[in-house]
């Protein structure tokens, strides 16, 4: 049972998380939480210091937090970007395919079920920021 | 139609293992009914009054024969030996197991089929035109984008846990039979200096609130199109409300920033995602339109009829519809038999209309948003053997559009949501309108009946509507005159108090006495209702 896990080679941020309101007052701070009624867009002009965002997910159901990290990775983000909160096996996909790299559950998670919900779908139908190809393109790459 | 390769049917299949899963980690014990909920609401799944009903999906309304047998083999194992098709083109099942529900999936799986994103907040399936392909009006054959769409919006990462249910569709004629405005986004092909595009409208919808979609952009090029879709989603995702359920529909959203806002929001986030490379090719796009290519048309075939059998005569001219091609016929198979549940099918209808598909449609059927099943490619010729085929098996009702063709959702017989009874309302009006021979005076009235204001039964746009509620634990119902779904779409007005079951169909009969009445050459009641306005209508029902 995994109580975090992350999907990047490097060592997990341990730095403090600030909010997103204090971010902006703090020119030191690397780590910012934000909530799904923040703009993720407002961290842009500070990507380059930052090392971690946590997308707060205080109920599966709420599915802006996808789009926040969607947007991150658009700008360029290549830091940690940590999914926090009710945060369930079924979602982890679809969290990774938004750029989600690391992950915080509030329950932990069976490492098994995590690793078959992740290996589960063969391709993707849609190309997002992960880099995978879509079925579209896969069809018509040259033989 | 649209033929999976060998990545469709893996993701399908996939769906089948992974749904498997789940239920089987429910009934360990593994997943609280919460936790369940979504999961299962993604494929269809709903918990009723009295079992599970399965939705499953008959992506824009398109099905082959063996397909459609599938659903009749599915109704005759897993249900009670029948299945209903809904407004918007699929087809349900009311007395699922929930142990079965896996089996079923894999069944469908087999023949090119699934439930995915049937239901939940997310992107539901996409509906189109029932004459897609074969009306003289279109632009293009809408399907191809749908497919297209189908794949896009299938186990869409970022758009699966949306404010509220997102429903599209897509149409390519001027005359609107899919009602596109009441969809949260409605796109119709169109032509512009010979590139095809899509006027994109957002935010209709019936419900509590319903609202008919506004105009977002007027012409989207056709390689933009899913950019431009995600750019809707994205701005209703992180903005549609969600601390309220019955306001998190996109059609609020648009009404509370306006249409102009909305529409400058949409344009920066596009402006943002056409660098992203998310559209697929135009070899996709002509890949899945190879698809739909029209069937081999046999040529010089004869247009005459035979008229002589009268009841064949007065089938043709309701349910028979206007081929694009010399030589063939539209047909369209009532599921309003007098006294009948709206859109129920048997098990043995479904499988014989399966074989009708084969023998006399080139192997294809259509559902259509009115709840009836369209076959669209019957020689003239053999109209006549179909009738007599369709008429024996008690699907010969010659009632198309009718005040006898209603729309009713399953309401408190099936649904845990509703607040009275529809099908019976149903039966007691048609029953009462062919009883006396009316439906037949009137012509074309096209009644909805709802039995709650979430308004599956799309009562806000029937030219008569009927909304049924709950008053001091009785049921009563409300009359709505004067919506439409079509390409004049409009949203019926409540005419005053409540009736109860008899006053309402008693109800109905003198509105559309006045209109009998008061109709000038050529006009539909909704024609003369807009005409006169509700005073007239109010005081022939009230007075």
């Amino acid at each position: 049972m995994a109580d975090f896990l992350s999907f990047r080679t490097d060592e997990a941020s341990q730095e403090p998380v600030v909010t997103l309101e204090s971010f902006g007052d703090q020119s030191n701070a690397t780590a910012v939480r934000i909530e799904p009624s923040e703009d993720a867009r407002a961290l842009l002009p500070f990507l380059d210091r930052i090392s971690l965002v946590e997308v707060s997910f205080p109920a599966y159901t709420d599915g802006r937090g996808y789009s926040a990290a969607r947007i991150l990775r658009e700008a360029g983000y290549e830091g940690e970007l940590r999914a926090v909160g009710d945060v369930l096996v079924d979602q982890i996909a679809y969290m990774r395919r938004c750029g989600f790299d690391s992950f915080k559950p509030n329950a932990p998670l069976d490492d098994a079920d995590v690793e078959a919900a992740i290996a589960r779908y063969p391709d993707v139908y849609q190309k997002t920021i992960d880099g995978r190809t879509p079925i579209w393109a896969k069809r018509h790459e040259s033989a | 139609m649209y033929q999976y390769d060998n990545y469709d049917q893996a993701m399908v299949d996939a769906r089948v293992a992974e749904f498997r899963d789940q239920v089987s980690r429910r009934l360990e014990g593994k997943l609280t009914e919460e936790q369940f909920r979504p999961l299962r609401l993604m494929n269809g799944l709903y918990l009723q009054l009295h079992a599970y009903m399965l939705r499953v999906a008959v992506p824009y309304g398109t099905l082959s024969g063996r397909q459609m047998r599938m659903l009749g083999h599915i109704a005759r194992k897993y249900d009670r030996g029948y299945g209903h098709f809904t407004t918007r083109q699929n087809i349900q099942y009311n007395w699922i197991k929930l142990s079965d529900a896996p089996d079923i999936l894999a069944d469908l799986a087999s023949v090119e089929m699934h439930a995915i994103q049937t239901s939940g907040n997310c992107i539901r399936n996409i509906s189109s035109d029932q004459y897609a392909g074969v009306a003289a009006d279109e632009v293009a054959d809408p399907r191809p984008w749908a497919e297209l769409m189908r794949q896009w919006s299938s186990f869409h990462p970022e758009f699966s846990y949306l404010p509220r249910k997102f429903k599209i569709a897509v149409i390519a004629s001027p005359e609107d039979r899919a009602a596109m405005r009441l969809h949260d986004i409605g796109l119709e092909l169109v032509k512009r200096d010979g590139v095809i595009g899509a006027r994109v409208f957002v935010g209709g919808g019936m419900g509590r609130t319903p609202m008919v979609a506004p105009e977002v952009n007027p012409f989207v090029t056709e390689d933009e199109i899913i950019a431009y879709v995600e750019a809707c989603l994205r701005v209703y995702n992180r903005y549609g409300r969600r601390d309220n359920k019955y306001k998190a529909r996109i059609k609020i959203l648009v009404h509370e920033l306006g249409v102009e806002e909305y529409r400058r929001q949409v344009a920066e986030e596009f402006a943002h995602m056409k660098a992203l490379g998310l559209n697929p090719p135009r070899e996709e796009l002509a890949r899945i339109a190879a698809y739909f290519a029209d069937p081999a048309y046999e040529g010089g075939l004869p247009d005459a009829l035979d008229r002589s059998d009268p009841d064949f005569a007065l089938w043709v001219d309701r349910n028979v519809a206007t081929h694009k091609q010399p030589g063939y016929a539209i047909v369209n198979i009532s599921l309003k038999p007098i006294g009948g549940i709206p859109g129920d099918a048997s098990a043995d209808q479904i499988e014989l209309m399966a074989d009708l598909a084969e023998r006399y449609s080139m192997d294809e059927l259509r559902v259509t948003h009115a709840q009836n099943i369209v076959l669209p490619y019957v020689r003239k010729a053999e109209l006549y053997a179909l009738w007599q085929e369709l008429h024996a098996a008690g699907l010969g009702e010659p009632n198309l559009d009718l005040v006898t063709d209603i729309i009713a959702c399953p309401g408190l017989d099936y649904c845990s949501l509703a607040n009275a009874r529809s099908i019976p309302v149903a039966q007691k009006i048609a029953q009462r309108f062919a009883g006396n021979g009316k439906d037949a005076h009137i012509g074309e009235l096209k009644l909805k009946i709802s039995g709650c204001i979430n308004a599956c039964g799309h009562h806000h746009a029937g030219h008569i509507g009927i909304l049924g509620v709950d008053r001091k634990g009785t049921e009563n119902y409300q009359l709505l005159l004067g919506g439409s779904g079509a390409e004049d779409c409009s949203l019926g007005t409540i005419t005053g108090p409540g009736f109860d079951e008899n006053g309402i169909v008693d109800a109905v009969e003198k509105a559309t006495d006045l209109y009998l009445r008061e109709r000038a050459e050529g006009e539909r009641f909704l024609d003369t209702y807009r005409r006169l306005g509700m005073a007239p209508f109010k005081e022939a029902i009230y007075g």
